[in-house]
């Protein structure tokens, strides 16, 4: 059998850059690698020293796309450290908020990365002229998704309201109605999403060695935050997090590997919806029945499916909570104060996994030790032993077809928006 | 023909990318009146000719500095666009840590992999005819500039203070409620969004031309701010403009 190589520079990012790298000799797997290249940041570094309540506010910055993610991890970090207890409407409002962020995240990630593949296109910017009522609605739908968070906290990237034991401005009712309006302005949009992805069909991929990963919490499918459970059956809290998972630094990765019970493991909304799929809201499970997502499922193409599944979720959960706060009195709300100091952990489910915020504070309320496990990182290595999968899945296959089927995985994994276009070869959008 | 396009992405994150893709309501007309020719990456392109390259992101990296240099020959009009490319924004922090300790620090014995340079904002590398401020830069901002680009003209930035647009928005001031807030000396364009929101203001958008700072420390010390407190607060966004706290605390 011949020989290929396969030399993708700069295809996707983790807050940036990363390559793809397959040399096959003779039908054996000399080199592959999926190399991130990114310019790091030292986010860990530039925490020490600094006022538990810039955390939030400095960690936003890791990511433009999950930045509410991050500012919950973080929030979420501090308060366990310090003993904060947030009032109850406090957390209503805050689920909201992450799950206006998951919305927006994945009708961003299936509509603009995912679909043109589908509609053999190269980005959004052509279906425009070939299917504008496709694109439009793309863009009616994320801007209810962005204009629910930017109502409640003043801006979607890098929101402003949220900080540990509150909020600095609590919304009005006739703001929180607003946002239940947008949602249910949707509804028609959302049924014509499910019936435009309900067509599409994922490629095959069967690994069933993948160790699942992701937030548990009684009585509701958990993405505020949770336990940490896996696939293969331990369930433990979020500050046991470093005996459950261990990072490694890989010399070709500026993002660092991790692994828990397996060689590698997979975190995001396949995930979650392997192991958290029976408290999902009617509506979703309905869809996930019918698209015949029957968990547990191991094509990892079908993480694009589970997005699918949980923008249904995420928006009946989201109109629930809108209720819920609205039935409440709309009283003061004040920020709880810190009983105690010491070290905390956050976890949080953003649109592309577990993130983990790990701090420790002293009794000045400044961090002197600070640990943030992203979600995109913890595929890395899980990524690749599916790329492994592919590669000898497709033996003899057109290398062509080959580097295709590769990029559409690492695609169907979400990494981040502008890695994903990158891999498209998209100029924009 | 129309004016050609690209954006580009350095150390960020990439949020101010994202808050041109979430125009939506303008999105189909800003591709009616622009041919995007990258919106990353474009090196390997080689050969683009650019009206207007918007640069986000700091310079962090050699190879970052010579990537900016090459955008800079092939277009016409350089924006940088952002806080991490017009002030250094947050990426600067890690110049007030030992880089070396910082990189050993987050990867351990696998430092060496992974060089930092201390960072640069976009101006320090090459020339730039408008900085778009911001953490991130506001889409009407970025609107405005960009059909003022259109019509062939430089755009100005705002004089004034971020307390000017704060009165204007009908806030009640954060002094008031006991918060300090970094409003009187940084520059405006925002909309005063944070002060709406309840958070002081961080000065994510620089200082106006020459700030009053001894009057706004004193002011913060005043309001039991401590040196750390104080410094902190300046040198969230601004560690590139170091400000001497000296002869305002040595007493």
């Amino acid at each position: 059998m011949k020989g290929y190589e396969i030399n993708v520079h700069h295809i996707t990012r983790i807050e940036g850059h990363g390559n793809l790298v397959v040399n096959v000799k003779d039908g054996h797997i000399e080199e592959l690698r999926l190399e991130i290249v990114e310019s790091p940041r030292f986010f860990e570094a530039m925490l020490e020293g600094r006022r538990y309540d810039e955390a939030p506010w400095i960690t936003a910055r890791i990511c433009g796309i999950c930045a509410l993610g991050h500012t919950t991890a973080s929030i979420l970090a501090a308060e366990d450290a310090l003993g904060i207890e947030p009032d109850e409407e406090t957390v209503l409002l805050r689920k909201l908020l992450v799950d206006g962020e998951t919305l927006q995240s994945h009708i961003l990630h299936l509509y603009f990365l995912v679909a043109p593949d589908f509609f053999n296109a190269g980005s959004v910017i052509p279906l425009a002229e070939t299917h504008p009522e496709v694109v439009k609605r793309a863009l009616r739908l994320k801007k209810m998704a962005n204009a629910s968070v930017e109502t409640l906290v003043g801006r979607k990237v890098h929101p402003i309201g949220m900080m540990p034991g509150g909020f600095r401005r609590w919304p009005l009712p006739e703001e929180i109605g607003e946002v239940k309006r947008l949602l249910l302005e949707a509804r028609e949009d959302l049924t014509a999403t499910v019936e435009l992805f309900r067509r599409l069909d994922m490629p095959p991929l069967r690994r069933d060695e993948t160790e699942y990963l992701a937030l548990r919490e009684d009585g509701e499918y958990a993405l505020y935050t949770g336990q940490i459970a896996s696939s293969l059956g331990t369930i433990s809290p979020p500050r046991t997090y470093r005996d459950r998972i261990h990072e490694t630094v890989a010399p070709h990765s500026s993002a660092k590997h991790v692994s828990a019970e397996r060689d590698s493991f997979a975190v995001g909304a396949l995930a979650r919806y392997n192991l958290n799929h029976d408290r999902l809201r009617p509506w979703a499970k309905a869809v996930a029945a019918e698209l015949g997502l029957e968990p547990p499922v191991t094509n990892p193409f079908h993480n694009n499916t589970a997005q699918l599944v949980e923008i249904l979720h995420c928006y009946e959960d989201a109109l629930e909570l809108c209720d819920q706060l609205l039935e409440r009195p709309n009283g003061d709300h004040r920020i709880q104060e810190p009983t105690r100091h010491g070290r905390g952990v956050g976890a949080s489910e953003v649109p592309r996994g577990t993130l983990y915020h790990d701090y420790r504070i002293d009794e000045s309320g400044r961090i002197t030790e600070a640990n943030c496990i992203i979600p995109t990182g913890q595929n890395l290595a899980n990524i690749e032993a599916d790329m492994r999968q592919v590669v000898s899945d497709m033996a003899g296959g057109e290398p062509n077809d080959i580097q295709q089927r590769l990029e559409m995985l690492v695609r169907a994994y979400d990494p981040c928006i502008s890695c994903s276009c990158h891999f498209l070869d998209v100029e924009f959008v | 023909m129309k004016p050609k396009v690209g954006v580009f992405s350095f150390t960020s994150c990439e949020g101010c990318q994202l808050t041109i893709l979430n125009l939506e309501d303008e999105m189909l007309d800003l591709l009616g009146a622009i041919e995007i020719v990258n919106f990353r990456e474009a090196i390997d392109e080689r050969g683009h000719e650019y009206d207007v390259a918007f640069v986000e992101g700091s310079i962090t990296t050699p190879e970052e500095a010579e990537e900016v240099r090459e955008i800079r020959e092939r277009t016409k009009i350089l924006v940088a666009l952002g806080a991490c490319a017009t002030l250094g924004g947050i990426n600067a922090i890690k110049n007030r840590h030992d880089l070396h300790q910082v990189r050993r620090k987050v990867y351990g014995d696998g430092a060496h992999h992974f060089p930092t340079e201390a960072t640069q904002r976009v101006r320090d590398v090459v020339p730039v005819e408008y900085e778009m401020h911001g953490c991130p830069i506001s889409k009407r901002e970025f609107l405005q500039v960009t059909k003022t680009l259109l019509l062939g003209r430089v755009p100005r930035p705002s004089p004034h203070a971020v307390c000017t647009e704060c009165k204007t928005a009908g806030n009640v001031c954060l002094f008031d409620k006991g918060i300090c807030c970094l409003g009187p000396i940084t520059r405006a364009g925002c909309g005063a969004i944070c002060p709406t929101y309840g958070g002081d203001c961080v000065a994510c958008r620089g200082l106006v031309d020459e700030p009053n700072l001894a009057s706004m420390i004193e002011i913060m010390k005043s309001k039991g701010m401590s040196r750390q407190e104080v410094e902190d607060r300046l040198t969230q966004f601004n560690t590139l403009e170091p400000v001497d706290l000296e002869p305002h605390f040595s007493s």
